[in-house]
């Protein structure tokens, strides 16, 4: 099982003390925390993708190209990678790209992004979200498995006799997973392909992952991929951590009360009880993520947020001390407990390869 | 059979005038649908082959209860538990009665917030009688340009009465306004009501929809 971070790479002023980073540091910090990462033991660091003040992160694959270049072991990831307002042509071209860079440590989340004013700024319609993630993944996927492509659709101009470079390495392109929140649609989608589903899970009831998990495990294995519980499944998480619970308490409300999305509305205590949000002692945070499986099943990998709502770069460091020294390790431990052998871990560029490898030595045998 | 009614009432007081007009509403459609049960005067006997037995479960909510979870929802984007259980109890109904007090000409904000928060679905083809009270009768037709076009907005299928009680309504021994333009409050209660339960009689029993239901295949969202 993977365990990583997930950023949405917000500026958000320090409600205790006024202070608002810039965005040159803010773009340094996120960097500071992905080696921090890797650093601490964690798998995965992902970083989101916005094109509206306050988030700085418009450029995933140069960020992620950067933090490549400064680790050797850390899979790099997105949350999301906006599959509707970006050319599929593009997303192509830089996820194969920053493949080639990072030594095939890349996968990518595709999201649809919910803020309309955005779409129209890259030529596109929020009304065409559903229909635009359907189109140009289905484009994307060919340009990644076809030498050469012709195609025609309705949300770009047709493409003759068109070669997407770099090709993906070793011709195996980046694994795939699928954020949505509630759009059944969604699970659908990646069900129907055998990629994996990503279910949001911070900020919201688990009820909404619960069924969106549980509709696309039914689908996975309705399209032929394997049983339901071979589906790949990764999920949120948020937390705050000190040694002692009161102290992680007393230390966050400030940054919860006044966050974006949800601040000034319901209280720490509401939203933790309502949301998988844990705020509390280490062990607190253990016992909370290994119940998360009771709703959705062994899952594939599990990504927190850490670095939102204004908290310094100091203390999401220590949150990542603490994550890598006393929570992951256990969370490994007891995560492996009574898994199945038959459930998958999430694919990666050497297991599809290794995988592909041995496909075609089978098929020289026979 | 079992039919279900929400009663939603947005008055803001305890005791509230708009919770009286609420539950009166409430009781005449409960005794237009299931005369039987709810007549402790007459016995009336059926014939049990011919006459299906309806049994009628109220379900009544003061928004007042769940005020805060209401600014919560449409801060966070979800409902806190109990305000879910109002809202399933609504999309789930066979039928709304609406209630709010008349502040500037208009239902009230707690009112509208309820009916923000419960989702363009939750009321199509449902049968909802609406009604209001004020402290005057000169507010009476915003049942008529501010309730009516929220509801016919959400396509919801309005009884052509609406109620409204203004301070004179209750002061009469006989429910007020004897003779008047619109008939005496309880004429007008139970005319309303009739309309209601007629329509919820007319309807199979509601099924509340479910947002995470699959309803199309990806090969027709593949095919556009």
């Amino acid at each position: 099982m993977q365990f990583g971070i997930f950023t949405v790479g917000d500026v958000t002023t320090d409600p205790t003390n006024g202070r608002t980073p810039t965005e040159a540091e803010r773009v340094k910090a996120m960097v500071t925390i992905a080696l921090k990462a890797e650093e601490v033991g964690l798998d995965v660091f992902a970083t989101g993708e916005h094109h509206n003040p306050p988030f700085v992160p418009s450029s995933p694959t140069t960020m992620l190209g950067f933090i490549a270049a400064r680790t050797s072991r850390l899979q790099l990831s997105t949350a999301t990678t906006l599959i509707t307002t970006n050319d599929p042509v593009k997303i192509a071209e830089d996820y194969a790209m920053l493949q080639h860079l990072a030594d095939g440590r890349v996968d990518l989340m595709l999201g649809r992004g919910n803020t309309g004013p955005v779409y129209p700024w890259f030529g596109q319609d929020i009304r065409n979200g559903i229909p635009l993630a359907v189109e140009n993944y289905a484009l994307l996927r060919r340009l990644w498995r076809e030498d050469v492509v012709d195609w025609q659709g309705k949300f770009r101009t047709p493409l003759q006799s068109f070669t997407s470079t770099p090709a993906p390495l070793d011709g195996i392109p980046p694994f795939v997973w699928h954020g949505s929140i509630r759009s059944p649609e969604i699970a659908e989608q990646a069900a129907y392909y055998g990629d994996g589903f990503f279910a949001n899970h911070i900020f919201w009831p688990k009820e909404h992952t619960q069924r969106m998990v549980g509709l696309y495990r039914q689908r996975f294995a309705h399209y032929g991929h394997g049983d339901a519980d071979q589906a790949i499944v990764g999920l949120g998480g948020q937390v705050f951590m000190r040694r002692n619970s009161q102290d992680a308490v007393r230390e966050f409300r400030p940054y919860f009360d006044n966050a974006p999305v949800y601040g000034h509305g319901p209280s720490l205590e509401e939203f933790s009880a309502q949301t998988p949000l844990t705020v509390g002692s280490p062990q607190q945070v253990i016992d909370r993520t290994l119940s998360f499986r009771e709703y959705v099943g062994d899952y594939q990998r599990q990504l927190f947020l850490v670095d939102h709502a204004g908290l310094p770069l100091k203390t999401v460091l220590e949150q990542l001390d603490i994550l890598g020294e006393e929570v992951v390790p256990v969370l490994r431990r007891e995560f492996a407990v009574g898994r199945p052998a038959h459930v998958p871990d999430a694919p990666t560029h050497a297991s599809l390869l290794a995988a592909r490898d041995a496909a075609a030595d089978v098929e020289v045998a026979g | 059979m079992t039919r279900t009614i929400a009663v939603v009432t947005a008055g803001l007081t305890r005791p509230s005038s708009t919770r009286l007009l609420a539950d009166q509403l409430a009781a005449a459609a409960v005794k237009r649908l299931d005369p039987v049960e709810s007549d402790s005067v007459e016995v009336v006997t059926v014939e049990v082959v011919t006459v299906e037995v309806v049994t009628v479960e109220v379900v009544t909510i003061e928004v007042r209860d769940i005020a805060h979870d209401l600014v919560n929802n449409l801060l966070t984007g979800f409902p806190a538990p109990e305000l879910k259980a109002a809202l399933d109890a609504v999309a789930g109904a066979d039928g709304v009665i609406a209630v709010t007090p008349t502040f500037n000409a208009s239902y009230n904000g707690l009112f509208k917030m309820f009916f923000d928060v419960l989702g363009d679905a939750a009321l199509v083809d449902k049968p909802v009688l609406i009604a209001a009270t004020g402290g005057t009768v000169r507010h009476s037709l915003a049942l008529e340009h501010a309730l009516r076009p929220m509801f016919a907005h959400l396509r919801a299928v309005v009884a052509p009465t609406s109620v409204f009680a203004a301070p004179e309504d209750w002061a009469g021994a006989d429910g007020g306004s004897a003779g008047g333009a619109g008939g005496s409050l309880r004429v007008r209660i139970d005319r309303a009501a009739a309309e209601l339960a007629d329509l919820i009689g007319s309807r199979k029993p509601a099924v509340a929809p479910d947002p995470f239901a699959l309803t199309t295949t990806f090969d027709d969202l593949l095919a556009g």
